[in-house]
Parts: C-alpha cells; structure tokens; sequence
C-alpha cells in the first residue's frame, strides 16, 4: 500500500507546484512508484513543469465524471515507466471534485503507487480541501517571508484538524543566503521555532529551477545544482533515511545550527 | 411608646447612614417604612450628601426589587447609594461564578486564524503565534510565547489581566480597553504582564512583581465576592 503526500501552502506562488515535481522526479530516480496528482483545477501547471502538456487527452474531472477509466488519464513520464501524473482540468467547473471522489482516486492509486503526490491550490477552500481529503501526510512549504509564514502557520492549524498519520513537515523555500546573512530575511530558526513542525529540506533560491521549469525537466534531474541536492535529499528524508542538511554555502555556515530541528524518524 | 417592632433601623457612621432592613418582614412592608423614615431623615437642602449602606441580611432581591429600593433612596435629594448587601445570592450566580473563576489549563498552540476562548482564567501552555487570539472573561496567563492578540476580563472585568512568558503581541486588550504594537520593530519582554492602569487610563506592561500590589486579588472568584 502506498502513501499519499499532499504539498501545500496557503500562499500562492510559494513552490508547491515545483516542489511537487521535484519530490516526485527525485522519488523516482531512487526507483520509486510514483503518481503525481495535480489538484489546481483551472489552472494548472504541474504537466507544463514536468513537460507532459502535450499528452494529456483525459483529466482528473473526466475520471471523476466517469467519461473514462483513472488508468487512461494516467500520463506515463517521458523518462521514468513508473512516475505518472493525474492532471487538473483546464475548463471544467471547479465544482466537480468532491472531496470523496479524491478519497476514491487516492485509495486506488495506492494499490500501484509506493507514492502519490499530491500538488494542492493555493487558498484554504474547497480546492485545498479536497487536496488534503486523501492525503495521509503533509508537506508545508514556505518562503522566509511574513506573509508566507503566517499562511503556513494557518494551513497547519488547519491541517491538525484532519486525522492524518502524523503532523505535517516543513520544506523552507527560495532561501537567500546574502539576504539571511543580513537579517533581511527571517532565521530558518526563527521559522521553524514559530511553526513548531519538524524541517524536512530547505532549499536554496536558485535560477536552474526556473530554467528547468521552463524546459519541462524538473532541476532534481540535474546531478549537481544545489537545488536538486536540496529535493533529492528531502526525497531520501520522505524514504525515512538521516540525511543531514547540505551546508548550502561553501564555507560552513549557519545551516549547522539548523540541525538540531531535524526530526527525522525511522 | 411603639408596639410595632421597627424593620427599618438607622445607624450613623463617620462614612454615612447604615440602614439595616428586617430580613423577616415583607417586602413591601419594609419598602413602606423605609419610605417614611427617609422623608423624615431627608437632609437639608445645604447639608453635605449622605452616603447609605444597606444591609439585607439573608434577604435576596430580585432585580425590579433592587429598583424599587434604590429609587426611593433616590428620590429624597441627598442621599447616595453607597452599596446594598446582601449576605445570600443565588445558586445560579454562584455556579456562574464558580464557572468563572475556574482556570483552565489548555496545552496547545494557537496557530494564525484560530481563536482559543475560555470562561474564567485562561493557563495556555503553549504559543499564540501571530494571527492568533485568545479570549477570556478572567486572567490570561501563556507559558509560551505571545505574538497574537489577547483579550482578558473580555465581559468588561477591567482587573483582569495578562502574563506571558515572553510577548511580543499584536493587541492585547482588558475589558473595553485596546492596545496595539508599536510600529517599528521592537523586541518582545520577558515574564511581563499587561494590565489596566486606572491613572493612566489606558494598558501598561510591567514587571510581574507588580501585580502582587495592584492585583491582590487574583482570582476573580475572591475578587467578586468582595466587591459584592
Ligand atoms: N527554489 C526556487 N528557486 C527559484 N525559483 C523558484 C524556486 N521555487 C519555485 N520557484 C519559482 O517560483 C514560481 C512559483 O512556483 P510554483 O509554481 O511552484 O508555486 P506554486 O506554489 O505552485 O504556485 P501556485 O500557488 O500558483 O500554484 C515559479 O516561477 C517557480 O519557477
Ligand atoms: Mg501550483
């Protein structure tokens, strides 16, 4: 039986969309089962990141509808046979998925899936709703901005609420090492002692996410950007391994302290 | 000279008049005699104004009685209600007071958009984190930190008050009274504690060690049973 993993953050435009791409391309590259669900229906993004926009023929809202079987919207990866992606409708009315129809998608695509992750909207309505209604963890992503904080913090209120397997884990995005430094930005720290959740990757603010974006190839394919390090790594921590976190500078910095914030279970 | 024994008896002290009101007789029968011994004891017109303490006994008054009684105090010029006493008070209000003056010790935090509201003293062992409230009719006393808003005394208890282990709040605020932070950054205190200074008028933070002065009494139970 596999699990489900919904990225989520409140805020919109924070990275829940790549990060949902990198996990799952790094979840494959360790030879994974992995089925992406993009849940942003509307507008979706999450094919046009991992470059599959041009196969999709059936989306989540015509599996839901019943026009076709869950396996024939399934999108096979141009790279990996076994990561998949379950795309979000483009027109249809937001209306169509229930939170029992994700319930149902879910539960089948675990029979085949060691994971299934699911890349939520940004708000806190129905859409986010039902992105969590199967899930059985969450991954919160920030930014080291207020506002972004703050969103988190009430997804996670919000998300204690749903009997999930475990609290939800915190991925710290778009870091800027000159702007940390001089207190431009909030201390990873201060972020993770105010949100009170277990870290489990922090990654750079980095221009090969955006190329790779662009070109329809998540960075976690590229072997040496730190970027990729970062999802790769938060990869290994989903698969339960003890993975320190990279010293994200070349001279060690003050990524050492943030150690001790790692919950890492077994 | 009286064959009736009095239900109203009179005493002066140096504050004013004291009257005691038989706890025996009828209602009415003691509203009619205290009628008649205020017009006869009715102050001149240029005598200072006399300050009445009413004692009940084991009476209780409902509240149309307690009008009824106070208006006629009122009504000869001079006098001044100073308190009514009563030495009983309703089994409901002595549940609701008691309801009131729990503490209730909650271990949690109170993420950005929830609201955590307590009857009586409020024990949060956790954060209010920004975007967070907590609302009490009594005390609020955080074991974490304070970054969010906190109401005490929020049914108009302006001896209420707010102790945290560190606060840095958005708002904190007692009864009808509101305070915000400042606009530029400033650091949070420590073990500090926000209450309403009447001088002031408005809400300070100070020291904890001051409220074993300005709020002798704690608990609001002890509080109201001695205001009455
Ligand atoms: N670590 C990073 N470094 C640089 N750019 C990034 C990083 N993470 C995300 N981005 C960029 O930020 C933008 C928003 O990212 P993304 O679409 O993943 O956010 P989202 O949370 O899914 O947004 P939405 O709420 O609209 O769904 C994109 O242009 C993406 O390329
Ligand atoms: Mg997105």
């Amino acid at each position: 039986m596999g699990e489900a993993i919904v990225i989520t953050s409140g805020k919109g435009g924070v990275g829940k969309t790549t990060t949902s791409a990198n996990i799952g391309t790094a979840l494959a590259l360790m030879e994974k089962k992995v089925c992406l669900i993009d849940t942003d229906i509307g507008l979706r993004n999450l094919d046009v990141v991992m470059g599959l926009e041009n196969r999709i023929i059936y989306d989540i809202v015509d599996v839901i509808e019943e026009r076709c079987k869950l396996k024939q919207a399934l999108i096979k990866d141009k790279r990996f046979d076994y990561l998949t992606l379950l795309p979000a409708a483009q027109t249809s009315d937001k209306t169509a998925v229930t939170t029992d129809g994700m319930k149902k998608i879910i539960s089948e695509l675990k029979q085949e899936y060691d994971y299934i992750i699911i890349d939520c909207p940004a708000g806190i309505e129905q859409g986010f709703q039902n992105a969590i209604a199967g899930a059985d963890r969450a991954i919160v992503v920030t930014t080291p901005e207020k506002s972004s904080v703050r969103d988190a913090d009430r997804i996670i209120g919000l998300i204690e609420k749903e009997d999930m397997k475990e609290p939800p884990r915190l991925i710290i995005n778009r870091i800027r090492n000159h702007m940390m430094k001089s207190g431009d930005m909030i201390d990873i720290d201060d972020i993770v002692q105010l949100l009170s959740i277990d870290l489990i990757g922090v990654v750079i603010d980095d221009e090969e996410v955006i190329k790779a974006s662009n070109k329809g190839e998540p960075v976690a394919l590229h072997p040496n950007t730190k970027s990729s390090i970062a999802y790769r790594n938060i990869a290994r921590r989903i698969l339960g391994e003890t993975v320190p976190l990279q010293s994200l500078e070349d001279e060690k910095g003050m990524f050492q302290k943030v150690k001790k914030f790692f919950g890492i279970r077994a | 000279m009286q064959d009736k024994k009095q239900l109203i008896t009179i005493k002066g002290t140096r504050e004013g008049l004291t009257l005691f009101i038989d706890e025996l007789c009828s209602f009415n029968e003691a509203i009619k005699e205290l009628h008649d011994k205020i017009i006869k004891n009715k102050p001149k017109k240029d005598d200072p104004i006399v300050s009445v303490r009413i004692k009940l006994g084991n009476r209780y008054l409902e509240d149309d009685q307690d009008k009824q009684l106070t208006e006629i105090i009122n009504q000869a010029n001079g006098f001044k209600i100073d308190s009514i006493e009563s030495e009983v008070i309703r089994k409901e209000d002595a549940l609701k007071w008691k309801e009131d003056s729990k503490i209730k010790a909650i271990n949690r935090i109170v993420r950005s958009g929830q609201v955590l509201e307590v009857k009586g003293d409020l024990l949060l062992i956790g954060d209010v984190n920004p975007g967070g409230k907590v609302v009490s009719t009594g005390n609020i006393y955080i074991m974490g930190n304070l970054y969010g808003i906190a109401h005490a005394g929020v049914d108009g208890d302006r001896n209420a008050c707010i102790v945290a282990s560190y606060m840095k709040p958005t708002q904190l605020r007692i009864a009808d009274y509101i305070s915000r932070a400042p606009d530029y950054e400033s650091d949070g205190v420590y073990m500090e504690c926000g209450l309403v200074d009447e001088g002031q008028d408005k809400i300070i933070i100070d020291r904890l060690q001051v409220l074993s002065n300005k709020r002798k009494e704690l608990s609001r139970f002890e509080r109201r049973v001695q205001n009455g």
